[in-house]
């Protein structure tokens, strides 16, 4: 059962949706206690840094939630949720879980054609066209984005999927049990759901 | 690069779609799930619902209209329409809708914008903003469905809620809505060139030329259709293959 963690912040709803459509049973984590019961995790996640941080704190997540990455459990953090588990943002100057070294850095453009936030479909460079999370998926296919700050990891080599945005940036991470994607595969159409599925059935933990 | 979106909009009244004309003529037409998902399959990039429910029940209706939707669609989703306190955003999000436009309630509580944006993330806060021109290069801000003027000048009411956090610009011309004779691209390339928010643009589209002039005159990031879609005049599909033949990037 995929367990998707509430706390405040986060889409709940269309993430649900979107794995209960893949035909895989799912239920809201609503306090520390509900995470044991989960086969794997995700992480939603809309809004600031800072007020993520927040509330994953108030909620008395983040010991728990890191003990279980530990041990192995399947996580995927999506946009926001990819973001804090980043060693620091940017935004509000904020440190993160730091599961993944690096920064989570706001777009700057000299151009003004490119406006931010970074909003509506992009292409999806595969970095590896053997991950099997983007099995079915063809490159560059087109995924939906709404944020105004992305991640840079100091080891390149987490990368798994590019996004070229005035910048080219890391829009898809993978380290060890963790996933973490800027888009949101729940928003993006038939690939989206085929993304959460390639997630759901687990053959990218090797 | 990020490509230019195709944005069909539905009004809902009472749970069910309705599609307006000069924003009042009134015509029944059908089951949201349906238009959604047919709109889906479609490719278009977004959906955008205009709850013009007049009664406290109707507006409670969109919040299950947007949960039902967001279990069978799988594409970005904005709710407008009577949203006036944290709450209301709150609850439409919760359902399921990745962001909420406000209008005549941004004007009258500017803080609802900022609230609005810090509490959820400017990425799901979009202003809409009714424009009507009141002389060369000049346009001035309406509210309550464009029949109330606000002595608001759209360009810097636009400057203004950038500042405030919202994430998009919704910009519909008053003038122009419902002609078919195309945007007003004047007022469109003006919003652009003042803030570095994606500017929706709305309002008057009645052929693929026209199209093509806001995204690539008018600076749009993305076009949001009534009547050329809901009557049948083009397709999403046909409307994709005319503005990439012409350069610009469509998914």
């Amino acid at each position: 059962m995929t367990g998707i963690i509430n706390y405040g912040a986060g889409n709940i709803h269309s993430v649900q949706s979107a794995v209960n459509f893949c035909g895989e049973k799912s239920f809201v984590i609503q306090n520390p206690d509900d995470l044991k019961k989960a086969d794997r995790l995700i992480l939603p996640g809309v809004g600031s840094f800072a007020d993520g941080m927040k509330n994953l704190r108030v909620s008395r997540m983040i010991e728990p939630l890191l003990e279980m990455i530990k041990n192995g459990k399947p996580f995927l953090g999506i946009c926001l949720g990819l973001q804090l588990l980043f060693s620091h943002s940017e935004e509000g100057d904020c440190e993160g879980l730091g599961l993944i070294k690096g920064n989570v850095k706001r777009f700057s453009f000299e151009d003004t054609s490119l406006r931010i936030p970074h909003m509506g479909w992009n292409c999806i460079r595969i970095t590896d066209h053997t991950e099997p999370l983007f099995n079915g998926i063809s490159d560059n296919q087109y995924f939906y984005f709404a944020h105004s700050y992305y991640p840079e990891p100091s080891d390149s080599s987490v990368t798994v999927g590019t996004t070229l945005y005035g910048t080219e940036f890391p829009s898809a991470i993978k380290k060890e049990n963790l996933v973490g994607v800027q888009f949101h595969p729940e928003k993006s159409g038939e690939y989206g759901i085929r993304f959460v599925k390639n997630f759901l059935e687990g053959k990218w933990l090797r | 690069m990020v490509a230019i979106r195709i944005i069909p909009c539905l009004d809902v009244k009472d749970g069910r779609v309705v599609k307006g004309v000069h924003f009042e003529n009134i015509v029944e037409a059908g089951d949201p799930v349906e238009h959604a998902d047919f709109y889906s399959r479609e490719n278009a990039d977004e959906l955008v619902f205009l709850d013009i429910s007049a009664t406290i029940e109707g507006r409670k209706t969109m919040v299950d209209v947007v949960k039902k939707v967001s279990e069978v669609v799988f594409i970005p989703m904005t709710v407008g329409g009577g949203i006036k306190s944290l709450q209301d955003i709150e609850d439409i999000l919760k359902a399921g809708a990745d962001k909420i436009s406000i209008n005549t309630s941004a004007v009258k509580t500017p803080d609802l914008i900022k609230e609005g944006s810090k509490k959820f993330g400017s990425q799901c806060i979009v202003v809409a903003i009714d424009a009507k021109k009141t002389a060369e290069n000049q346009w001035e801000v309406y509210i309550e469905s464009g029949k109330t003027p606000t002595g608001i000048d759209a360009v810097e009411w636009a400057k203004k809620v950038e500042g405030l956090g919202a994430g998009e610009i919704l910009l519909t011309s008053i003038d122009m809505d419902g002609t078919q004779k195309g945007y007003d691209v004047p007022l469109t390339r003006k919003v652009s060139d003042s803030v570095r928010l994606p500017v929706i643009a709305s309002g008057g589209a009645g052929t693929l030329e026209h199209l093509s002039e806001v995204i690539k005159e008018g600076r749009a990031s993305a076009v949001l259709l009534a009547s050329l879609l809901h009557f049948r005049k083009y397709t999403i599909a046909q409307i994709k293959d005319y503005i990439k033949k012409v350069g610009i990037e469509v998914r």
